[in-house]
Formats: structure tokens, C-alpha cells, sequence
């Protein structure tokens, strides 16, 4: 038996504690220390793609314990993708931020790695468990590791974005844990696979059917779905830029993830769409998240927010894909999880760098960005084009799947939902392009305007925006393999 | 009929993508760029060129770049209909390149660069759509085509084109995303699959409310054709540089429209199945109503290039209408007429730029006497025109006569006086305006008697487009044997 899987959590852990204790002596080692364990830790995770993809998930017992007792680590071919999507995500982004940290929390540099390692530990974790209370117990060091981010974060609101984050954070994780409650009542097992094979029997019970809506509450809390988004546009735009572009791709997606994982592996797709009569619901929830979280994007003065309020949009499309109730929105749910996390990453990239450059990204600040910042504009758009679908983009394809499965399941206002926030999104990005191609031409023709100097951001960052940019198209074109070798084999 | 595999097409396609890098750095020194311009739009003509034998012998060439979903891949093929619309964009992509010099250094624009490479992108867009082997691979390259085109449309970066520039991408953009793609995940999920195929996708037992809704889903949706109410981006996207309208608005941009079309009708639809569902009447309402209708405002319109758009408008609208007839002869019309029209309109707008660079002048009415000073210019405008209107000696008066043939064969006698009415219209808006050029007193006469042509590189283009024009009338034969070719391959006859 190999060791890929607990690697990959473990790693970020023992970095943690390396770099919290050299972080006493001299902050500069940290980073050294943060870059060696994410790098090891992308690195089994993609081993433990190969591994699923050639033999079968991988079933691994922590420290040998078996279960009930112990924790069962278990991978299969979804996990698996999504653990080289956070680690890559979390690596890269380590690279791009060197300079964003230096500059935002000069002081706590080793503090920041030490919390980033923290967060990557919960974020792995929570993708590679088996286990229902550690789930939680990881989900929790996620948040907490956030919260304290956060507050690291803009010096008058970073704090406040932060307590109100905690207060509904908690909230969240409460709901979840009481459900986990009521099953380990019911079961005595907190063993998904164990749970899974008890649900046939347990269908009829009205404490299944509670644990089932709290957890499931409880997830939706802690992803965001409109309404109960009301923490996350200010705890991302108010967080250290280094954090927000990992917090925002991944923590979100993690989350839905968690969703899928409760759906598929641990109460079934028969019970929640045959016995239980709640799919209408969620959809037309997922809906209105996508139509509201568009119209609040659309109002917003400050780049980030408006970026943080699409994330909003995105989570209905996750969470309305994955309860249409058929193989093809589950496909497109699970797929858009990793087309998301890429274009949202790519956003983030580019607003770090306009930050480190401009100190403030309201949308009236950025005229002439165009000429001042041509790469990361280049890469702005690219992804810009993946959030509203443009083919041949990641996000085209995914929103193909979506739709698809909308059709399918009959769901006309889902699909009209996702057809109206792309053509949303269009407008939002496009009076962001606006501002950058048009202000800083006067009237009339344009002729002998005086030169732009560029100022681009640091040769990592741009370097780190190139891969990403050039990945949003790759995933895009193979998103048919990406289907047929993982997708459709775990759906099955 | 075969499929042969090669990665020709794909290269055609990418040639003019990747000189890009080339052109951005080399943008310091514009004669060393605009020799990576020719260089790159005369491979990617000679590629094209190369497959004519083939396509011509009957076979179709291809190959599939990614598998996305079953019936559903991002695949290149070429066939007749394609071959013919490649033929005709990448020939005028040469020309017009030529022009560009002339027409950007002699009004010293900024940013020709960014110019050039947002066209090299477009020409790009253009040839991928011509080549699509399905309906997916076309909405790719068609999205693309209409982003690449945005920053050609607000080159001068003012307000007026800042205005231009969003009534564009909401036309456009709106209707893409808005119609096309649903439509086309639509017909995924009715069929399975989205390949252009001769005789259709669609099988009898389809709902006639059902097949309405998705064919007006896609003649509306594709609004790069300009068909009525979605018409009004074009004349806004006239605040572009003229080579931009003459290539792209009246060759590439909104050809790629009535090919969509054209392609959707007979591929994704299929003729008989129009037929049988007696759906062509609807299509061909519609176009004739564009017809007319934007037949009838160009005579109003003062500013050069705006009359132009407007019968642009309309001359779109004939090849949709010549698609929707359903009869074979209708049907070679109408993509013989993409190429007719194509020669005869890029020559008008080089006229209209090449007036503007002379003189600076934009409206009709600033241009009495213009004849005297421009001989050159106005001669070649009245060959473009008369192929416009559709006479003898010239290409526009075959395509024209296919359509004539086309109603007639369908016996809609409707159609054939729309058609005859909008030819007088056409020589209503454009005669005037060569009768004002030559025949005026000395009085009225607002240039000098002297004559004094635009550059050498705006005059030599729009030379040879109107002798390519004139000649067309003679020997008509590539166009007509891929557009005869298409047909057989439609109607299977």
C-alpha cells in the first residue's frame, strides 16, 4: 500500500509546523519551507491520480486503523481530480504571491504562510476523507484558518468581514454537525461507505430525512448559496489579495464538492431523487442564487466585489446542476467545480496583480489598463470569456453540460437562468473592458496620443497567470476526455 | 464521395493565428509586419487553393481536432459550400491587406498594430467557420469572430465608437448567446448530434410548432447576417476604419452569418425536410421583408459607407432568401451570390475609403463632380454597382439570374418580384451617385478638375476587386461548379 494519500494532507500539516516554529526565528524561511510542502504534496496528489486512473479508487486507513474506529481515507477518480486541482491551485498560486504578501502583510509574513498551510491541510482533507466527523473536523479548520486570514486582511474592515464570516461560518458548521448527529444516531457508523450501504433500509426514517436536510443545510451555508451568502462577498474582497486568489477558487468549490460527495457517496442519488421530494426546490433555489448574485454583481463600483458576487452566480450553477437529478447535470456540476476554480484563480491572479500595481481596483480606476498591464489584460479576458462561455474556454463546456441536463430534467427556467447570467456576465466584464480600452482617449480620432508605459506585475505572477490562461483552454478542449476517464466512470 | 484526412484545413485556420506573435513584435517596424501580413494571407490562400482539386473531384476534406461528446467534436471539413466561402475570404483577406496599408498610413491611424492583429484573428475565425464540420465547432469560431472583431469595430477608442462598439456586442453577443445556443443544445438533445449532414438531422416525426420555433431561433440568432429587426449593428459598425467594413462587413463578419444560415438550413435542418414541413416560405418572408425594407431606407442615406451598409443589409437578406427558396436553383444562387456579392460590395467600400483618404469627404452629398478628380475610383465604383444591381457584363448579374431561375423553378412569384423590385431600388440608391460624380455643370462641381487618385495601395485593390467582378461575368466556373457541387450534396439529386 502507498502512501499518496495521507501525503498529501500530511505534507501542508508538517510544513505548518516547520514554518510556525522557524517563523519564531526569521520569517524569510517560511516561504521556502510553505513552496518544498505544497510542492510535495501536488505531487502525490497527481501519483494518486495516476493510481485511481489505472487501478481503481484507493482505500486507505489511517495509521492502519480500520474502520469504525479509524479513519478511512478513500479516493476515487472524482477526489482524486479535485485534490490535484486544490494542490496545484494552492502551489501556483504560492509562486504568483510572493511579492502581494510582502507588500500587504510585511510584518507577518510567517504568520501568512503558516495560516495558508493550514487552510491547504483542511481543504485536502476535506476532499480525501471518508470519514463524516472528520469531514467536519476539517471543514472547521478550513473556516478557522479563513477567519483568521481574513482579519489579516484590509486594516479598517478586514476585521469585521471576518467576525461576521465567523458568526455564520459557525452557524453552518453547527447545522452540519447535528446532522452527522443524527446519523451516527441512527447508524452507529460515521463511515460513509458504511452509511451508504445502511440508507436502503433506512429510507422511510425521519431522522435520516433531518440529518439529510441538515447537513445539507449546513454545506449550503458554508458554499454560499444565495441567500445565505450574505458573508462572503466581503470576507474575499476585504482578505489579503495572496489569500483571497486561493480562498476564492477553492474554498467555495470545496464545498460543493462536500455537496456532491454527501449526495452521491453517503445518501444516495435513489433516495434524495426517489424518496425525498426536494430537487424541484433546490433548483429553482439554485436559480434565483444565479440570477440574484448577477443583478448584485452588476451593481457593484469595486472589481472585487463584483468578482466575489459572480462566485455567487457560479455556486447556483453547481448546486442546480447537481440536484437536476441526471448523469448530465451531475457531469456539468462536477466539471464546472474544476472549470470554476480555474477561471475564478485566473481572476484572482489578475486583480492581485492590478492591486500590487494600482493599490486599489475600483472599476474607474483601471482606464488605460490595457496599455499599462497588457499581459495580465490578456489573461483578464481570456478568463473573462470562460465566465461568460465562450467556447473554446473551459467554461463553455461545462454550461453545455449544465444546459444539456437542464433540457433533459425539463428544468426550462435553470437553463434560462444560465443563458441570462452569461449574457450578465458579458455586460459586467465588457464595462470592465470599457473603462481600460476607452478612458484614457479625449475625443476624436485618437491620433498621436502620448505612449502608455507599462507597469506589469512581477515576472512570477505573470508567469503563474500564462499557465493558468493557457489551462483554461486545454481543460476546455479536452473537457469530452475529462468526462469519459473520470467523471462518467465515478457517476457509475 | 470520400473523406480524406489531412491536417490542411487546420492549418488554414492556424496560419493567420500564429503570425500573430510575429506581428505584435515586429510592430515597431510596420514594412517588416505588413510583409508577415502577405506573407501569412498568401499561404493561407495557397492551402485553401490546394484543396479546390479535391473538393472539386467530389471529396471532402477533414479531420477532428477533439472529441467533446458524442456527435459532437470540434472537427474540421471542407466541402463545397465551405471551399467556396474560404475561397472568397481568404482571396479578399490578400487584397484588402493591401488596401489597409494604404488606407492606415495615409490617414496615419494609431494603433495598426493592434489593427493588424485583431484581423490576422479574424481572417482566422473566418476560415474555421467556413471549414466547421458541425454545428458546435461553427458557434466556437463564430463567438470568436464576433469578440476579435470588437476592438477592429472601436479602433479609434472615442466615444462614438465606445457607442458603436456596445449597440455591436449587444446585437451579436445577445443574440448568440441568447438564441443560437440554446437552440443548438436544443437540437443536441432532440438528436443526438450536431454534424451538418445533406439531408439533415431531423427526422419526420419532429413537431412542426417545435421545428418553427428552433428555425427562427437560428435565422434571428445568427444577427451576423443582418436580417431584420437585428440589422442595426451594422450601419453603427461603420464608425470602423473602411477596411474593417469592406472586409468584415461586407465579406468576412457577415458572411459568416448567411453561412450559418445557409449551413443550418441545409445541414443541420435539410432541405427536404423545409419542404416537407413547408417551413421555406417563413425564412424567405422574412428576408424579403429585409430586403426591401433596407433596400428602401439606403435611399435615404447621405453618409457613403451607411448606404452601403444598409445595402448590405439587403443583399445578405437574397442568399438567406435564395437558401430558403428550396430549390436547387434558388439554393446555388444564393451561395453563388455570397460570392458575387462579396467582390462587387468590397470594391464599393474601397471606393468610400479611398474617397475619404483623397479627400476627407463622407457623405454622398459632399461628392458632387468627384468623378472628374477620382476617375479611377468612380469607374471601378460603377462596375461594383452594376454587379450589385445585378446586370450584365458583371458576377452579380449570375448569381442574380440563379435566383430568378430559383423562384421561378419554385413557382413563388412573390419572391421574383421582390427580387425585381429591389433591383430597381438597388439602381435607385446607386446610380445617382455615379450620375453625380461625371454629369454635373462646372457650377456645381465641388472638386477641381484635376485629377488626384488616393494612394497607389488603395487604388490597386479596388482595380483589380472590379476586374475580378467584370471577369466573374465570364467565367463564373470555380463558384458555380462548388455552389452546383453543394446543391447535389443537399438535395442529392
Amino acid at each position: 500500500m502507498n502512501n499518496y494519500p495521507a501525503i498529501v494532507v500530511i505534507a501542508p500539516l508538517l510544513g505548518a509546523l516547520f514554518a510556525g516554529i522557524t517563523a519564531w526565528v526569521e520569517d524569510r524561511f517560511t516561504y521556502p519551507i510553505a513552496l518544498t510542502a505544497l510542492g510535495i504534496a501536488c505531487a502525490a496528489a497527481v501519483a494518486d491520480l495516476c493510481i485511481v486512473l489505472t487501478h481503481g479508487p484507493i482505500q486507505y486507513k489511517m495509521a492502519g486503523w480500520a474502520p469504525p474506529m479509524g479513519i478511512e481515507y478513500r479516493i476515487d477518480a472524482l477526489n482524486a481530480m479535485v485534490l490535484v486541482l486544490v494542490t496545484a491551485i494552492a502551489f501556483l498560486n504560492l509562486v504568483a504571491s510572493f511579492r502581494n504578501v510582502q507588500q500587504e502583510t510585511p510584518d507577518r509574513t510567517g504568520a501568512f504562510y503558516v495560516m495558508y498551510l493550514l487552510f491547504v491541510v483542511g481543504l485536502t482533507g476535506v476532499v480525501s476523507t471518508g470519514d463524516l466527523f472528520n469531514l467536519y473536523v476539517l471543514i472547521e479548520i478550513t473556516s478557522l484558518s479563513s477567519y483568521t486570514m481574513i482579519a489579516l486582511g484590509d486594516k479598517d474592515r478586514g476585521a469585521l468581514a471576518s467576525l461576521n464570516y465567523v458568526f455564520i461560518g459557525v452557524i453552518g458548521a453547527s447545522f452540519y454537525l447535528l446532522g452527522v448527529g443524527y446519523i451516527y444516531i441512527k447508524t452507529g457508523t460515521l463511515n460513509m461507505a458504511e452509511v451508504a450501504t445502511m440508507m436502503p433500509a433506512l429510507k422511510e426514517s425521519s431522522a435520516i430525512l433531518v440529518a439529510f436536510i441538515l447537513c445539507i443545510l449546513g454545506v449550503f451555508i458554508k458554499m454560499a448559496l444565495f441567500p445565505v451568502h450574505v458573508w462572503l462577498p466581503n470576507a474575499y474582497s476585504y482578505a489579503p489579495v495572496g489569500f483571497a486568489r486561493i480562498v476564492a477558487p477553492l474554498m467555495t468549490k470545496v464545498m460543493v464538492y462536500a455537496m456532491v460527495r454527501l449526495m452521491i457517496t453517503v445518501f444516495g442519488l435513489d433516495y434524495i431523487f426517489n424518496t425525498l421530494d426536494l430537487a424541484e426546490g433546490v433548483v429553482w433555489m439554485a436559480t434565483i442564487a444565479i440570477l440574484a448574485g448577477g443583478v448584485m454583481a452588476l451593481s457593484q463600483k469595486n472589481l472585487k466585489k463584483m468578482l466575489t458576487y459572480i462566485i455567487v452566480c457560479e455556486i447556483g450553477y453547481m448546486v442546480g446542476g447537481a440536484w437536476l437529478g441526471n448523469t448530465l447535470g451531475l457531469t456539468g456540476a462536477i466539471l464546472h467545480i474544476v472549470n470554476d476554480a480555474l477561471m475564478t484563480f485566473a481572476l484572482f491572479l489578475c486583480v492581485g496583480n492590478m492591486v500590487y500595481r494600482l493599490g486599489r481596483v475600483d472599476i474607474s480606476d483601471l482606464s488605460g489598463l490595457f496599455g499599462k498591464m497588457p499581459w495580465t489584460m490578456a489573461g483578464f479576458v481570456l478568463a473573462a470569456f470562460s465566465i461568460v462561455g465562450v467556447p473554446p474556454t473551459c467554461g463553455f463546456f461545462s454550461k453545455w453540460y449544465l444546459i444539456l441536463g437542464a433540457f433533459e430534467a425539463g428544468a426550462y427556467h435553470f437553463a434560462g437562468a444560465l443563458l441570462i447570467s452569461s449574457l450578465i456576465c458579458a455586460v459586467l466584464f465588457f464595462k470592465v473592458f470599457e473603462v481600460c480600452f476607452f478612458e484614457p482617449m479625449s475625443e476624436g480620432h485618437g491620433h498621436g496620443h502620448a505612449a502608455v508605459t507599462m507597469e506589469e506585475a512581477p515576472v512570477s505572477s505573470l508567469a503563474v497567470l500564462a499557465v493558468v490562461s493557457v489551462s483554461l483552454i486545454v481543460v476546455g478542449v479536452y473537457s469530452g476526455t475529462i468526462v469519459d476517464t473520470v467523471i462518467l466512470p465515478f457517476l457509475k | 464521395m470520400e473523406l480524406i484526412t489531412s491536417i490542411k484545413p487546420l492549418l488554414a485556420v492556424l496560419v493567420s493565428l500564429l503570425v500573430i506573435p510575429v506581428l505584435v513584435s515586429s510592430g515597431s517596424k510596420p514594412n517588416v509586419r505588413e510583409s508577415w501580413t502577405f506573407i501569412a494571407g498568401t499561404i493561407k490562400f495557397l492551402i485553401v487553393a490546394s484543396m479546390l482539386p479535391a473538393v472539386l473531384g467530389g471529396n471532402q476534406v477533414g479531420l477532428t481536432l477533439f472529441k467533446i461528446a458524442p456527435g459532437a467534436d470540434i472537427a474540421l471539413r471542407v466541402d463545397a459550400l465551405g471551399m467556396l466561402f474560404a475561397l472568397v475570404a481568404s482571396s479578399l483577406y490578400l487584397i484588402t491587406s493591401m488596401y489597409s496599408i494604404g488606407y492606415m498610413r495615409g490617414l496615419n491611424e494609431h494603433g495598426q498594430t493592434r489593427f493588424v492583429s485583431f484581423f490576422a484573428l479574424a481572417i482566422s475565425a473566418t476560415i474555421g467557420a467556413a471549414f466547421s464540420a458541425n454545428l458546435l465547432t461553427l458557434y466556437l469560431f463564430y463567438e470568436i469572430l464576433s469578440l476579435a472583431t470588437y476592438p477592429l469595430v472601436t479602433h479609434h477608442q472615442d466615444a462614438k465608437s465606445k457607442i458603436s462598439g456596445r449597440r455591436y456586442l449587444t446585437f451579436i453577443l445577445g443574440t448568440s448567446i441568447g438564441l443560437v445556443l440554446p437552440a443548438m443544445i436544443w437540437c443536441y438533445h432532440i438528436t443526438g448530434t450536431l454534424e451538418f449532414t445533406g439531408g439533415g438531422i431531423f427526422t419526420n416525426e419532429m413537431a412542426r410548432p417545435q421545428a418553427l420555433v428552433l428555425l427562427l431561433m437560428f435565422v434571428f440568432g445568427f444577427a451576423k447576417a443582418g436580417i431584420m429587426p437585428f440589422h442595426s449593428w451594422l450601419p453603427a459598425a461603420m464608425v470602423a476604419p473602411t477596411p474593417v467594413s469592406a472586409l468584415l462587413h461586407a465579406v468576412a463578419v457577415v458572411k459568416v452569418g448567411v453561412f450559418s444560415i445557409v449551413r443550418v438550413i441545409t445541414g443541420i435542418f435539410g432541405i427536404e425536410f423545409l419542404a416537407w414541413m413547408d417551413l421555406g416560405v417563413v425564412v424567405a418572408g422574412i428576408a424579403s421583408v429585409t430586403i426591401l425594407v433596407s433596400s428602401a431606407i439606403a435611399l435615404s442615406q447621405d453618409e457613403f459607407k451607411r448606404r452601403l451598409a444598409y445595402s448590405t443589409i439587403g443583399q445578405l437578406s437574397y442568399i438567406v432568401l435564395g437558401a430558403a427558396l428550396l430549390s436547387p436553383k434558388g439554393v446555388t444562387g444564393g451561395m453563388l451570390h455570397i460570392a458575387m456579392h462579396a467582390f462587387g460590395k468590397i470594391t464599393l467600400f474601397f471606393c468610400a475609403g479611398a474617397i475619404f483618404v483623397a479627400t476627407g469627404k463622407k457623405y454622398l452629398s459632399q461628392m458632387v463632380g468627384i468623378g472628374y478628380r477620382m476617375p479611377v475610383t468612380m469607374t471601378a465604383f460603377f462596375i461594383g454597382s452594376l454587379s450589385i444591381i445585378g446586370l450584365p457584363p458583371t458576377g452579380g448579374f449570375i448569381s442574380k439570374w440563379y435566383l430568378v431561375l430559383g423562384t421561378l423553378e419554385g413557382d413563388q412569384m412573390v419572391m421574383l418580384f421582390v427580387l425585381l423590385t429591389s433591383s430597381l431600388l438597388n439602381a435607385a440608391y446607386f446610380m445617382p451617385v455615379f450620375y453625380k460624380a461625371f454629369f454635373c455643370t462646372r457650377q456645381e462641381a465641388m472638386f477641381e478638375r484635376k485629377v488626384d487618385e488616393a494612394p497607389m495601395m488603395c487604388v490597386i485593390p479596388l482595380v483589380i476587386t472590379a476586374l475580378i467582378s467584370f471577369v466573374l461575368f465570364f467565367v463564373p466556373q470555380p463558384f458555380l461548379d462548388l455552389a452546383a457541387l453543394a446543391v447535389k450534396g443537399f438535395i442529392g439529386g
